[in-house]
């Protein structure tokens, strides 16, 4: 046996990049680049759209041409070049999809590096997958057994065909095309996305998982989700996702409305591993999330995210809480390493009485990043007795990365009772020591720190997603102390 | 099984260990004892690996292996450990996942398969009792909140999951009661055994009395200046450290 050189740990290190960062050879039709009326209408042509969502959409188009990149994040990039980015990237397309033996074997490879094979989900899990590979699903599984209750769950572009009066209705109610620049451009561009109904009364009885990844260079995405529960229903939604790697930048701008009507719960638990760029800086995903849901009487949103990727991140999962007695949930871990940058939090937006809503936040830094934690809590004049109890840990690893918590609070109403509490801590010599000393490398000795400083989030993540996250703050954080 | 020969070790350019030497067999306890600042921790701190010291001369060398070129989780892995006097919280890890995170990662090292959960819960519940440990406790963050004495019991508790070949306890009954201090001892005495061996690392005679050593050494200016058997122990708490120097 050769000894393991010096030579060899760097030759590691330097592979050791992004795991998932492989690219797939799939034959896409794709539009040149550039955005202007027609390509607006030929994104919606090709969808074969109703008259009513072109309307819509260039009536996006008009209002982002007359909006400003927002520029109040704690983050510094070079902005985007608009005109330089391909608006719409779709899979060649096979006609019918009804088994497995139908989808490209190149894509169905990818998830299998991905460890996600939809073989395994199907037989195992009990997950319905609605993949959305490069803009247009190209599979949705569980179809039926969700179809017997009435849950409809597939991709919003089949939505606006066959349920218009639902996607009419609701799509951009919470968010709305005006809110903000990306929210709007969004509006206009986006491709596809997936659409989630659960009727009256309506446990669903799986949870609904959408895999997202960008894969064609140069395309710009812009998913478009939009999920209703209707009275008294429940859902649990995960959303994850892992990205190629890529040199250049890759812009990211997607939406996602949630409606929670009276009695309803939704639960939304992401976990975000776009790529973050080299260990120099270089390429990474921007990531301009616009997450919003609405909460009506009684009803309860919870927001679960685990960001692990992305060169920039600006990302705000938010709660209307306009009915009396709703409540609104916010649990996250940023981790950011290397020269990563995020600017996340939540808005909690107390309209109605006896509203109550907690945040957790726990940011994680290392390397030369910087990671900002911005939130708001406010209490409208007519919100008696509405609560928030708002929590923001930060932990650092090393001398030169950085954490920052912008807290805003917005009381207009006497009776809101309003708790914050912030801590920073630093991963110390002494804990890396004590585990060592035990038989722990340093490696699983920051996962193990981290998993027990991510665990109040971590608990709130579904069963097989929570064992995903944890291996994705392991992989994340590799090599960043020592 | 331990042998230390001539050993110089510093931190920050400041020397601490001046020429220790050290010979450790399977089934022995040793203690060493010395006033504050005669270098007893430095050297449990140097055979552990920690690499704040800097060792300047000499060799430690387990089982007929120089451990210079390994790191402290390796050592650990060889079947070291050392029983700290300050054990770190680290919030949010439970006992119960920190020991099964460390047997594993130490099984793995050596080639083995990480141990079944059944079995896990089976030596975690074994060991417990043994040590008198109540079930909550092991579901408790790792010494957050623990009081002198529990964090040392839970020290022992890891000692006795990992079943090391060499064990360093450094000052272990600091910060005790006489009956966490019994609880620890007898923990303690319950795992010697004729294949591994016990270093005690202690200012007081006190712990001796529970813990009876086959060898007794008096650590001074990073020097052992006089050696013996448990009678010494007794001696040097009757005429105290200056009748050594």
């Amino acid at each position: 046996m050769s000894k393991y050189t010096e030579d060899d740990l760097k030759k590691e290190l330097e592979t050791k990049e992004y795991e998932y960062g492989f690219y797939t050879e799939i034959e896409a039709d794709k539009f040149p680049v550039g955005l202007n009326e027609d390509i607006v209408r030929a994104i919606s042509e090709k969808k074969n759209e109703p008259e009513w969502m072109t309307e819509w959409r260039l009536d996006a188009f008009k209002i982002w041409q007359e909006m400003k990149e927002p520029d109040w994040a704690n983050v510094t990039y070079q902005k985007p070049d608009f005109q330089n980015i391909s608006y719409y990237s779709a899979p060649k397309k096979k006609p019918e999809l009804e088994s497995l033996d139908q989808v490209d074997p190149e894509l169905l490879k990818t998830f299998e590096k991905l460890g996600i094979s939809i073989e395994e989900q199907k037989r195992l899990s009990g997950v319905a997958v609605d993949i959305v590979m490069d803009s247009v699903s190209v599979a949705t599984t569980f179809k039926e057994t969700l179809a017997e209750k009435g849950i409809i769950f597939c991709p919003i572009s089949e939505a606006i065909q066959e349920h218009p009066e639902l996607v009419k209705k609701y799509i951009g109610s919470v968010v709305p095309k005006t809110d903000n620049f990306y929210a709007a451009l969004n509006s206009a561009v986006f491709s596809d996305g997936s659409f989630c109904y659960i009727p009256k009364g309506v446990k669903c009885p799986m949870e609904l998982s959408t895999y997202f990844r960008i894969n064609e260079g140069g395309t710009g995405q812009f998913e478009r989700t939009l999920v209703i529960a209707d009275e008294s229903s429940y859902v649990s939604y995960l959303e994850g996702c892992t990205a190629p790697q890529r040199d250049e930048n890759q812009l990211h701008a997607a939406v996602v409305e949630l409606i929670a009507l009276d009695d309803a719960e939704i639960k939304y638990s992401t976990v975000q591993n776009w790529f973050p760029g080299d260990k120099e800086g270089k390429g990474g995903v921007f990531n301009f999330v616009t997450k919003r849901g609405l909460c009506e009487t009684n009803a309860k949103i919870s927001w679960t995210q685990v960001e692990t990727g992305s060169a920039i991140t600006w990302k705000y999962p938010s709660c209307i809480l306009k009915g009396n007695n709703s409540i609104g949930e916010f649990y996250s871990i940023a981790v950011t390493n290397n020269f990563q940058q995020a600017d996340t939090g939540t808005k909690m937006i107390h309209l109605g009485k006896n509203t109550k809503s907690t945040i957790i936040s726990k940011g994680i830094s290392a390397g030369k990043s910087q990671n900002s934690y911005r939130g708001l809590v406010q209490i409208s004049p007519r919100a008696k007795h509405a609560r928030n109890f708002s929590q923001c840990d930060s932990l650092l690893m090393g001398n030169e990365c950085g954490a920052h918590t912008f807290p805003y609070i917005e009381a207009k109403n006497k009776s809101a009772q309003i708790e914050h509490e912030a801590t920073t801590s630093k991963i110390g010599e002494d804990q890396l020591f004590y585990c060592n000393q035990r038989g722990i490398d340093t490696d699983k000795a920051i996962a193990l720190i981290v998993n027990g400083f991510s665990k109040e989030v971590l608990n709130k993540l579904p069963m097989e997603f929570a064992v995903e996250a944890q291996k994705l703050l392991e992989i994340s954080l590799e090599g960043s102390v020592g | 099984m331990l042998e230390i020969k001539n050993l110089h070790a510093s931190i920050e350019d400041k020397d601490i260990l001046k020429g220790i030497n050290l010979s450790v067999k399977p089934g022995e306890v040793h203690a060493i004892m010395g006033p504050n600042g005669s270098g007893k921790s430095t050297l449990s701190s140097v055979i552990a690996g920690r690499e704040d010291y800097e060792v300047t001369k000499g060799e430690i060398v387990l089982n007929g292996e120089d451990l210079e070129d390994l790191a402290p989780d390796e050592r650990a892995h060889k079947g070291i450990f050392m029983s700290f006097q300050y054990p770190v919280e680290i919030p949010g890890v439970t006992v119960t996942n920190f020991i099964k995170t460390a047997i594993n990662e130490t099984r793995k090292a050596n080639g083995l398969e990480e141990l079944p959960a059944k079995d896990m819960l089976k030596k975690i519940r074994a060991t417990a009792e043994l040590l008198e440990i109540d079930r909550k406790f092991l579901s408790r963050s790792l010494n957050e909140g623990f009081s002198g004495g529990e964090k040392k019991r839970n020290e022992i508790f890891q000692m006795a999951m990992l079943e090391p070949k060499l064990a360093i306890l450094d000052e272990t009954d600091s910060g005790l009661d006489i009956d966490a201090l019994k609880v620890v001892a007898n923990g303690v005495n319950k795992l010697k055994s004729e294949d591994n061996a016990v270093v005690l690392i202690t200012h007081y005679q006190r712990l001796l009395e529970y813990i009876v050593p086959d060898y007794v050494h008096v650590l001074h200016d990073g020097k052992i200046v006089k050696s013996g058997g448990a009678e010494l122990a007794l001696e040097l708490e009757e005429k105290g450290y200056d009748w050594v120097k």
